[in-house]
């Protein structure tokens, strides 16, 4: 069901990594500013713009859940959201990283870009208990579809937020105007831009089969034993 | 601050990369433990079911 394409798809994903790797380490010029540590933007906002893009899929897909009643959205919309997460700690992280070797300090707490990203990293985080603290199947998709939109909501109002905050020190390189990055490097952000989006969807459609084939497992070891039952 | 020289900012760079390759390296090799244990479980599903 959810394997469909999942070959392809992951060859193209992996051919479009390597080409972004190649591009940022042997085509993209080093920044006149801040040197060779800007290859690090190349991997971090690609990674933040597909989380927060992924946490409002999960969004999405759980109004479709809700409005049709259909659990599979519910499972595609908590599978997303996980990603996310799980590519959010790749953010914080590399962040961190990116911010000690600018500006010598592992966080910058007046920074509106880190924090406002570490706030909706934290919401998410609520997602898990949530989820996983009600035990009827029913209530606890719902129960998550609900708070998938609440919070899928919040995320583009936080980017605006911080769009229309004062101070900036993060490169604009999606602005209206066309944004500050000259044009060999803007080809490598938007390579790794879509490497970091097919890898997202290779790693969701991976997780949506492991989950269905476990569920179908689950399904085939019952009617087994309802089987054996019967006949004993 | 002015740019960091190459054989420092290096170890910033690498750290970055190695932490993105480490994550989704960690997170598809839990993926696939987790198919592996799946298919493990058909095959013996069905060797059950043969018997």
């Amino acid at each position: 069901m959810y394997s469909k394409g999942l070959k392809p798809l992951s060859v193209a994903t992996v051919v479009t990594l390597a080409t972004a790797m190649a591009l940022v380490f042997f085509y993209a010029p080093l920044d006149a500013d801040q040197g060779f540590v800007q290859k690090i933007f190349y991997v971090h906002v690609p990674m933040a713009i597909v989380a927060l893009c992924g946490f409002v899929a999960g969004g999405v897909m759980a109004i479709r859940h809700l409005r049709s009643g259909d659990r599979s959205w519910d499972m595609r919309s908590y599978v997303a959201i996980h990603i996310s997460i799980i590519l959010g700690v790749g953010v914080l992280v590399t962040g961190s990283i990116w911010a000690k070797a600018s500006w010598g300090h592992w966080w910058v707490w007046d920074e509106p870009v880190l924090v406002s990203f570490l706030v909706v990293f934290l919401l998410y985080c609520v997602y898990y208990p949530l989820r996983f603290s009600i035990e009827d199947p029913e209530r606890q998709a719902r129960y998550s579809s609900v708070f998938a939109i609440v919070a899928g909501a919040f995320v583009p109002l936080n980017f605006a937020a911080v769009r229309l905050a004062e101070s900036y020190t993060h490169p604009r390189v999606l602005s209206q105007t066309g944004g500050s990055l000259p044009g060999d490097m803007r080809l490598t952000f938007l390579v790794s831009l879509l490497a970091m989006a097919l890898l997202f969807v290779t790693l969701w459609k991976l997780e949506l089969t492991a989950k269905h084939a476990s569920m179908q497992l689950k399904r085939l070891r019952r009617k087994l034993a309802e089987r054996e039952a019967v006949t004993a | 601050m002015p740019a960091l020289p190459l054989d420092e900012a290096g170890k910033y760079v690498a750290g970055a990369y190695v932490v993105f390759l480490t994550l989704i390296v960690v997170y598809v090799a839990i993926l696939g433990a987790k198919i592996a244990r799946i298919d493990r479980e058909i095959t013996e599903l069905a060797a059950e079911d043969e018997e």
